[in-house]
């Protein structure tokens, strides 16, 4: 009883959160709700015993990505955004596809029957120990997608830089 | 149920749930109080500190060479008045020293202070200390930024930057201790410093401990990292706005915190509460000494070291500190990582 | 904790191997060549080496997680061949351009591996993050003109998209996973064998549908090309109309084949829509555009609605037409580029007019790329468009060739207005060239192999 309403809290203020970050008139609002909402969803993962999983959600998107989304909007001047539209002209058709795509989704739960369940069960995952148990899925049976997104990281950062270097006075 | 019973009946029954609560509740009430104990009089040591390394007194007014001066500071934040600015965002202003707090305060939950004592003994606590660190950057971006005002921003964006760019080298330098040790667990980290004769990573990962060190004081803020509060550029940086109760708030912030990076220097660099062991070998007495006894005192000397480096050191400059940052202490802590793994390996 | 980890067995993914490390190396040499030529001649010799490499890696690896056959390996000569025709067209182009990083020639290469990766992919995480190395290397392919600013925008706008639709693929992912407890492409196959299908089925189908037909830019995912192609650099848009839409096709046909292969019935309706509305959409508003690179990103569209009927007829005839077809494809496509590249001023289509007039060797060589893209014989875009129609015929998909053949006369009426442009119209200025030799090879290379396969097709059939 207590998982499922361990869980139920977190659904819903989870989908709650998002509502709330996407309303927001002001994007430095939107960026701290969003913080709130990672942990939320950091503490879904201590729900599955995936402690490791939990404190990487807050170091690396809490303390890092969004600190920097933070940086970056602060920088704007927002004081235009906050009077302009929220919505744009087209508003109808995008509620229109939303509302049916959520409709299929509504319908889809409904029938929706997961398949065969895999070793890391929660109990599994507390024997070993998350990071124990990661760590060794990580390096040993997904160790070729590991070394591809290291190199998709290897490519972000090629990229930022070769967009945002300035140019010798010289001409490159 | 009478009162009495009530009140031994976490004793009686520590298995039960209201018997976990109430004991986890009492630790965190004791560590609470002792560290605010401590923080009131860190200010007063440094004060004197820094008073006497440069040639004077510091407080000598209140009480006995000053001794009272923290009760009196604390008596007059209190009462003043607590002004939020009209142009403020009066949520994010309220808010922003409550999670600076907050994210400092929640740090000592994993900190093993004595064989057995630890609010909270997790597998990962190490990553646990490491987010709430990162979390203390909300606290001074939501204040430069609620208070309207340019120098608070300025303040604000400045140790954003600055502290998502030394975490990655505080982090990282935790790596070399935690390849050692095969743990992230701060209890353990300890236990595993005890296998060794020398009884402290300080020596194998000296690398580790100067990196970790300089970037405590960058996280911390503290001179020569200070320039988000630079008085002498920014007035006070982030929380030139605050006054009365919430300035202070930042202010027990900012040494919950130095307490708290030197803790997790202590944890994982001098051996935690344990002494080396060979010095138990030459000296058997020594084993007698309760833990907490030498936990406290390499905290003491830890914060002695932030007052002795900020009577020292002048302030960096913005584009040294970040120079220093990616192009020094990342790479060396890259470094030590890499000869770390290797050395394990070859055992 | 000791553990033994087993080296994983290199062969199979040596070609992919050769492509990341030379890319890796050559970003660290960039910084002592003040001539990218350089590099750009060692990305071709690196797309050779590859190349040979090619034929011999042919196994599965890395836990199954990768898997090279005779199916991957016909893509793989068609993702390294774009790249070295790509970097020859591009290299006096950039310079010209003043864009010249030596950057851009790892970025090819990543990309050209995520490709590769895709192509391979025998697990739906491979899969996922080859898309994602291609994609983010093409995001900055496209805005690496950082001057010009409608290469800012196609820069932006593919990002934005191409997001949009990583987001999309993910939760189809995700949905599969769930459904089957397993991200191996191979296994879904036999659970679906067993399972049947059901709505959240459908949806996982329809998510991932979506995802790739962004990435082939079927409609009506279409939206991003012409923007994104008219505001990239003409080189990066010659790379971007084959190879990411190529991978896409790889890609559909491994998932399709394999995981979905039992759900026939529930794709093949949907896969005839879209090519359907693709074809229309392309060969019709190609028509109204003045742009030739818009107009090239319509007819691109368009050949991909063509295509599309090579995965709708089920058939292994129906899969090796398309592979046959992106090839042909792929020479006419860059062929026309290479032309584009070469004129100095050929981004609008009255650039063309009198163009047989003041330079008739290259007016020549449009009219054949233009014949060919149509499907005019003797060139290989007639041997293609035959191949696929008849093999789509066999499989007794008559009406939806009847449909595919009206829309490709529509064709004609654009590809040779160019035509007419260039032989008919008067000069209203004089066109001037800067050839070079890496980009007089490209041109070589595709108008010979256009001739070649147009008039000997089995070079390339059977």
């Amino acid at each position: 009883m207590l998982p499922i309403l361990f869980f139920l809290y977190h659904a819903v203020v989870i989908i709650a959160l998002s509502v709330v970050i996407i309303t927001r008139r002001n994007p430095v609002h939107s960026v701290l709700w969003m913080l709130v909402l990672f942990f939320h969803i950091a503490s879904l993962y201590l729900f599955l015993n995936a402690e490791f999983l939990a404190a990487v959600q807050i170091i690396l998107y809490a303390g890092a990505i969004l600190v920097l989304f933070l940086f970056v909007i602060m920088m704007l001047n927002i004081k235009h955004e906050l009077n302009a539209d929220i919505c744009i002209g087209e508003w109808p058709i995008g509620v229109a596809i939303g509302l049916s795509v959520m409709t299929l989704v509504i319908l889809g739960i409904g029938k929706f029957s997961h398949g065969p369940m895999g070793q890391a069960s929660i109990e599994a995952v507390k024997a070993e120990t998350h990071t124990k148990a990661l760590g060794r899925v990580l390096y040993m049976d997904y160790l070729f997608p590991f070394e591809i997104a290291s190199i998709i990281l290897l490519i972000a950062i090629v990229g930022a830089i070769v967009l945002a270097k300035k140019e010798k006075a010289s001409g490159g | 149920m009478n009162i009495i019973e009530t009140m031994i009946y976490p004793i009686l029954y520590p298995d039960t749930i209201i018997g976990v609560v109430a004991v986890i509740l009492v630790k965190i009430a004791l560590v609470l109080g002792v560290t605010m104990l401590h923080v009131a009089y860190a200010t007063y040591f440094e004060r004197k500190v820094i008073g006497h390394m440069q040639v004077r007194m510091g407080p000598m007014r209140v009480g006995y060479h000053g001794l009272l001066q923290p009760i009196a500071d604390g008596i007059k934040l209190f009462f003043k008045e607590d002004l939020i600015p009209a142009a403020a965002d009066r949520t994010v202003f309220q808010l922003a020293p409550i999670v600076m707090l907050f994210a400092a305060m929640s740090s000592l939950a994993v900190i093993p202070f004595f064989d057995g004592f630890i609010i909270a003994d997790i597998n990962v606590g190490l990553l646990y200390l490491l987010a709430m660190s990162s979390l203390g950057a909300y606290g001074l971006v939501m204040a430069g930024w609620a208070s309207n005002s340019k120098y608070s921003f300025l303040g604000g964006l400045r140790s954003s930057s600055q502290i998502i760019s030394y975490e990655i080298a505080v982090g990282l330098s935790l790596v070399g201790v935690m390849i050692m040790s095969s743990s992230l667990n701060p209890k353990e980290i300890v236990l595993a410093q005890q296998q060794h004769w020398y009884g402290m990573y300080l020596f194998p990962q000296f690398l580790g401990y100067f990196i970790f060190m300089v970037g405590a004081f960058a996280e911390t803020n503290r001179t020569p990292f200070d320039l988000p509060e630079a008085e002498t550029e920014l007035v006070a940086g982030y929380f030139v706005e605050y006054s009365g109760m919430r300035f202070s708030l930042f202010f027990v912030a900012e040494y919950v915190g130095m307490i708290v990076m030197s803790a997790i220097a202590v944890t994982c660099f001098w051996g935690g509460w344990s002494i080396p062991p060979i010095f138990i070998k030459v000296i058997p007495p020594l084993a007698a000494v309760p833990g907490i006894i030498w936990f406290v005192l390499k905290i003491y000397i830890h914060v002695f070291l932030f007052y002795w480096v900020r009577a020292t050191l002048p302030r960096y400059r913005y584009d040294h500190l970040m120079a220093l940052g990616w192009k020094v202490l990342i790479p060396l802590a890259l470094l030590n990582i890499v000869v770390t793994a290797i050395i394990k390996f070859m055992n | 904790m000791n553990v033994n980890l087993p080296f994983p067995d290199l062969a199979p993914a040596m070609p992919e191997i050769v492509i990341i490390s030379a890319a890796t190396i050559m970003l660290l040499l960039e910084l002592f060549f003040k001539n990218k030529g350089v590099l750009a001649f060692m990305g071709i010799g690196i797309a050779a080496l590859a190349m040979y490499f090619v034929p011999m890696s042919i196994g599965d690896t890395f836990n199954g997680m990768f898997k090279s056959d005779l199916y991957s390996i016909y893509f793989k000569f068609i993702f390294l061949l774009n790249l070295m025709l790509t970097i020859m067209i591009s290299l006096q182009y950039m310079k010209r351009e003043k864009a010249e990083y030596g950057e851009y020639y790892s970025l090819l290469l990543f990309a050209t591996a995520g490709m590769m990766l895709m192509a391979s992919a025998k697990d739906l995480i491979v899969l996922y993050l080859g898309l994602e190395l291609m994609a983010l290397s093409t995001y900055i392919l496209a805005g690496i003109k950082k001057h010009d600013i409608r290469s800012n925008e196609a820069a932006i706008k593919y990002l934005l998209l191409g997001g949009f639709s990583s987001a999309i693929l993910l939760y189809g992912i995700s949905l599969l996973y769930g459904l089957t407890g397993t991200t191996d492409i191979y296994s879904i196959s036999v659970y679906f064998k067993f399972q049947g299908s059901s709505l959240p089925v459908v949806m996982a189908m329809m998510f991932i549908t979506a995802a790739f037909c962004f990435k082939i830019a079927a409609a009506p995912f279409h939206m991003w090309a012409p923007d994104v192609y008219e505001g990239a650099p003409t080189s990066v848009t010659a790379f971007m109309s084959i190879g990411p839409k190529a991978a896409g096709f790889a890609v559909i046909g491994r998932i399709f084949y394999v995981a979905f292969q039992s759900l026939q019935a529930d794709w093949v309706p949907v896969l005839i829509g879209i090519s359907i509305l693709t074809m229309a959409v392309g060969n019709i508003l190609a028509i109204t555009q003045t742009n030739i690179k818009r107009m090239l990103a319509y007819s691109s569209i368009a050949h991909a609605g063509y295509m599309l009927i090579g995965v709708i007829v089920g058939t292994s005839e129906g899969l090796s037409a398309m592979i046959t077809y992106l090839l042909i494809y792929t020479f006419m496509n860059m062929g026309a580029f290479a032309v584009i590249i070469l004129l100095d001023r050929g981004d609008e289509i009255k650039d063309y007019e009198g163009l047989a007039k003041s330079q008739p060797l290259v007016a020549g060589l449009m009219l054949v790329f233009m014949f060919s893209l149509t499907g005019i014989p003797p060139t290989a875009g007639f041997i293609g468009k035959f191949n696929l129609f008849m093999a789509a015929v066999q499989a007794g998909y008559a009406w939806l060739v009847i449909i595919a053949v009206m829309f490709s006369a529509v064709s004609a009426y654009y590809y040779l207005r160019i035509v007419m442009n260039m032989y008919m119209k008067d000069m209203t200025e004089e066109a001037s060239i800067t050839p070079s030799p890496t980009l007089a090879l490209a041109l070589a290379i595709t108008i010979m192999m256009v001739f070649a396969i147009g008039i000997m097709p089995s070079l390339v059939i059977g």
